[in-house]
């Protein structure tokens, strides 16, 4: 699992760029837990490449696996991860270059 | 650093420190150029709400008032989760030209966490719902 604010965004931007990927975190976000089984129910995907998507998401903390039903392991999405790369794009979606214009128009438009 | 931290910004206006202040500080100045309405209370500590009428309302904390030169405040970090207690701190200094004011932004804040106290801080969240829902269940059951 990485260590610094800079690998986990990367983590999760690469998994990200995936749809396959993108599918099975949206599928988590949405409904919650759920097992591969769940999954390939739900989404137009192999279970097993479910799975092996699944096992790259746990190892890069993306998503944690624990005991369910059955025997069977559940898959929860972690948010901490979401959180940091939901940081990086705050200060990329930040926009003073709108205000800033809009001030100085309103300044000097007003002083002429 | 990859990660931004911060924002800066300078911008040359043809007004005098004083317009400018006034239009940073004021609920009239910052609803006419930066919001569509705003309130402030202008002292350190002091709330202020800048609103859009197609969109959101900013809530700010003003943090430093040093009239005319520095006006500092914090607010929740667009994007993040409204429980979020993150916060950036934007900071406008007035530096007086021959024809004008020469103002400095800083927006700083959004890498504050090292990873290690980010992820310390939301691993307690990571149940979130499903323990929430949990507790509601538990807390009905017993009623």
């Amino acid at each position: 699992m990485p260590s610094d604010v800079e690998a986990v965004a990367e983590q999760v931007f690469t998994a990200l760029a995936d749809p396959t990927r993108r599918s099975i975190l949206a599928a988590l976000a949405s409904g919650g837990p759920a097992t591969a089984t769940d999954l390939a129910g739900r989404l137009p995907i192999t279970r097993q490449a479910i799975a092996k998507h699944l096992a790259l998401l746990t190892d890069t903390g993306l998503v944690t696996a624990e005991p369910g039903e059955r025997r069977r392991v559940r898959y929860r999405l972690r948010s901490a991860p979401m959180q940091v790369a939901q940081q990086f794009l705050a200060a990329l979606a930040r926009n003073w270059d709108g205000p800033l214009d809009a001030l100085k128009d309103h300044l000097e438009g007003r002083s002429g | 650093m990859a990660f931004p931290d911060r924002i800066e910004r300078v911008v040359e206006i043809a007004s005098a420190p004083p317009t400018v202040w006034a239009a940073l500080t004021t609920a009239e100045g910052l609803g006419g150029w930066f919001g569509d309405r705003a309130t402030i209370d202008l002292r350190p500590g002091g709330s202020a709400q800048v609103t859009w009428d197609d969109g959101p309302t900013a809530d700010l904390r003003v943090e430093r008032v040093e009239e005319p030169t520095v006006f500092g405040f914090t607010w929740h970090i667009y994007g993040l989760p409204e429980g979020d207690t993150r916060r950036t701190y934007v900071e406008f200094t007035l530096e007086p030209l021959d024809a004008g004011t020469r103002l400095h932004v800083v927006e700083s804040g959004f890498a504050q966490l090292s990873d290690d106290d980010h992820l310390k801080a939301f691993d307690g969240n990571t149940r979130g719902w499903d323990s929430e829902l949990g507790d509601l269940v538990a807390y009905l059951g017993a009623a």
